[in-house]
């Protein structure tokens, strides 16, 4: 009972409710009696509580009542019975990332479908064949996407011409005898770049296109002929299932790439060329085909359409006939040699490559 | 958009319980923040909740003595919203990709630290408050809250006195004190 008027008196006090004599006697009260002093301080910490809690019940429940009567008039809503136009509005915030996503792949789809078309669709007397020369447009843009425009500017391409295709093309003599395929060489005249990006003038000096290969000459003082080729061009058939690789420019850059002969002839039975199993792309034309040992035994010209991998290699012992008929024909030539030593044997792939490096070119065709 | 009001008058609005201005900056900041809360795994309830949860903060701040809103209302608004999502994803592991959104952000750390005790302040109340049962809850509310005179609440609870009425609200009172200063003091 005493709990209950002094708590009385306390909330009075702290109301201010008090006459100034009951405010005095409960003043003294306080400061001489701790208990009751401690009652006054638990009750202000409780008053204050008790409306911090009234007022954030109120704003609650005003914001809620707010909420409803909002989504009532329409002009905010939860997804719930709105109008059509509302309901879309949401779908689409909703979903505006995925739809994105989903928009930007079927973007990247489109792109890749209408590229494979465009690369398909190449023009090669048999539809199912692909010639791996770099026709301009996608050299342009392999260009534009390497920056190398300088290079360009650079060229030794004459002036009026037009660099008209691209392919790889390798020496079989070290003075700066070339071959390439036939196909490649759609122009009047052709500069070759090596693996260091020096560029140097060629001429076309004996082109067979019932084989699709071709000679070509590098006629330029700039040029310095290497010691020896650290290869031979083998007469003979190479095995099925002999391992290959290859070095080519279907970037501007040299690449490699690696692969099996898989058939002993060509397309359609093809008896001049093998089929090898190898990554191959517009570029690898007229790159040279090694096998383990790091001789010639072709040159890779066709691919089969739309079958990632099978690729057509000329054989190397065409390119002996190639040469013996530009002895016939150019007296110039009478005694040429084609490299005799097989320098590469036994060694590993990355010393063989760093030694062929230097023997394969990036041939640019150029023409009116 | 805005125009109707100056930033300063809806917030003062706001810390008056003004239904005009609580309306007009639930309109204007609403749909940002659920937008917000939709796009980063929320539901429409979550996006409510949490937004509710920031004007209570906004509203909070707005009634504080040391008042200053050093930013537009949109800003601290969503910055609220941000920070209370990404803590309400963490605690849920849904928490999983950096969230998107308006780059403008303000510091809130302290603003929250402070809500967030009043919102723990709140529960244990009410929790007091509950466990009391009635008619003490009721008239205490009554008394407290809803600052009812002692008569009016003796007639509606059915005391033959106002003074008996009183006198029970006192042993209410008592007890309530008990139940939540004994949560209060653990939860500090």
């Amino acid at each position: 009972m005493d709990d209950i008027l002094l708590l009385e008196a306390i909330e009075r006090y702290l109301s201010g409710d008090m006459t100034e004599t009951e405010k005095d006697y409960f003043e003294k009260l306080r400061r001489d009696t701790p208990e009751v002093d401690q009652m006054v301080v638990e009750h202000l910490m409780l008053q204050h509580q008790l409306e911090a809690y009234a007022t954030r019940r109120n704003i609650r429940h005003q914001l809620l009542e707010t909420h409803a009567q909002l989504l009532q008039t329409g002009e905010i809503n939860e997804g719930g019975p709105v109008s059509k136009k509302a309901q879309i509005i949401q779908l689409f915030h909703r979903y505006k990332k995925v739809t994105a996503i989903a928009a930007s792949v079927g973007g990247i789809i489109a792109l890749f479908i209408s590229g494979l078309a465009l690369y398909f669709s190449s023009s090669v007397t048999d539809p199912k064949l692909e010639q791996l020369g770099r026709d301009l447009e996608a050299v342009k843009q392999k260009q534009k996407v390497q920056g190398s425009i300088i290079n360009e500017v650079k060229t030794k391409i004459p002036q009026n011409a037009r660099f008209l295709s691209g392919g790889s093309g390798f020496l079989v003599e070290s003075n700066g005898l070339l071959v390439t395929n036939a196909h490649i060489l759609r122009g009047t005249g052709a500069v070759v770049v090596n693996n260091k990006g020096e560029e140097f003038k060629a001429s076309i000096v004996y082109i067979d296109h019932e084989r699709d290969l071709a000679l070509l000459q590098i006629k330029d003082e700039e040029f310095s002929a290497l010691k020896f080729l650290p290869y031979t061009v083998k007469k003979s058939n190479a095995n099925l299932g002999e391992e290959v690789f290859t070095l080519g420019y279907p970037r501007n850059e040299i690449v490699y790439g690696m692969g099996y002969l898989s058939a002993k002839s060509g397309f359609n039975g093809d008896t001049m060329s093998y089929q090898v199993q190898i990554s191959a792309h517009p570029g690898n034309s007229g790159g040279p085909v090694f096998n383990r040992n790091g001789d010639i035994i072709g040159v890779l010209s066709t691919r089969q359409a739309q079958v990632e991998g099978i690729t057509f290699v000329v054989k190397s012992a065409n390119i002996l006939r190639l040469v013996a008929a530009l002895k016939v024909a150019d007296s110039t030539y009478q005694d040429l040699k084609l490299p005799t030593k097989s320098a590469l044997n036994g060694l590993n792939r990355e010393s063989q490559i760093q030694k062929l490096e230097d023997c394969v070119f990036y041939v640019k065709a150029y023409g009116k | 958009m805005r125009g109707e009001y100056p930033e300063q008058a809806l917030l003062k609005g706001l810390a008056n319980n003004d239904s005009k201005a609580v309306e007009t900056l639930y309109k204007e900041h609403f749909g940002m923040v659920q937008h917000f809360v939709l796009n980063n795994n929320g539901s429409y309830e979550e996006a409510r909740d949490i937004f509710q949860e920031a004007m209570i903060a906004l509203y909070e701040k707005a009634q504080s003595d040391n008042f200053v809103l050093t930013c537009q209302i949109k800003t601290y608004v969503y910055s609220i919203c941000r920070r209370l999502w990404l803590k309400r994803l963490q605690q849920l592991g849904k928490f999983s990709q950096p969230m998107d959104g308006f780059d403008e952000v303000v510091a809130v750390e302290e603003d929250l630290e402070a809500h967030e005790k009043r919102n723990a302040d709140f529960a244990i109340m009410d929790r007091a408050l509950n466990s009391l049962g009635e008619p003490c809850k009721g008239l205490l509310e009554g008394y407290y809250l809803k600052k009812m005179d002692m008569n009016s609440l003796a007639k509606d609870f059915g005391y033959t006195n106002a003074d008996n009425a009183k006198n029970q609200k006192y042993k209410c009172l008592m007890r309530l004190k008990k139940l939540f200063f004994a949560q209060y003091n653990i939860g500090e």
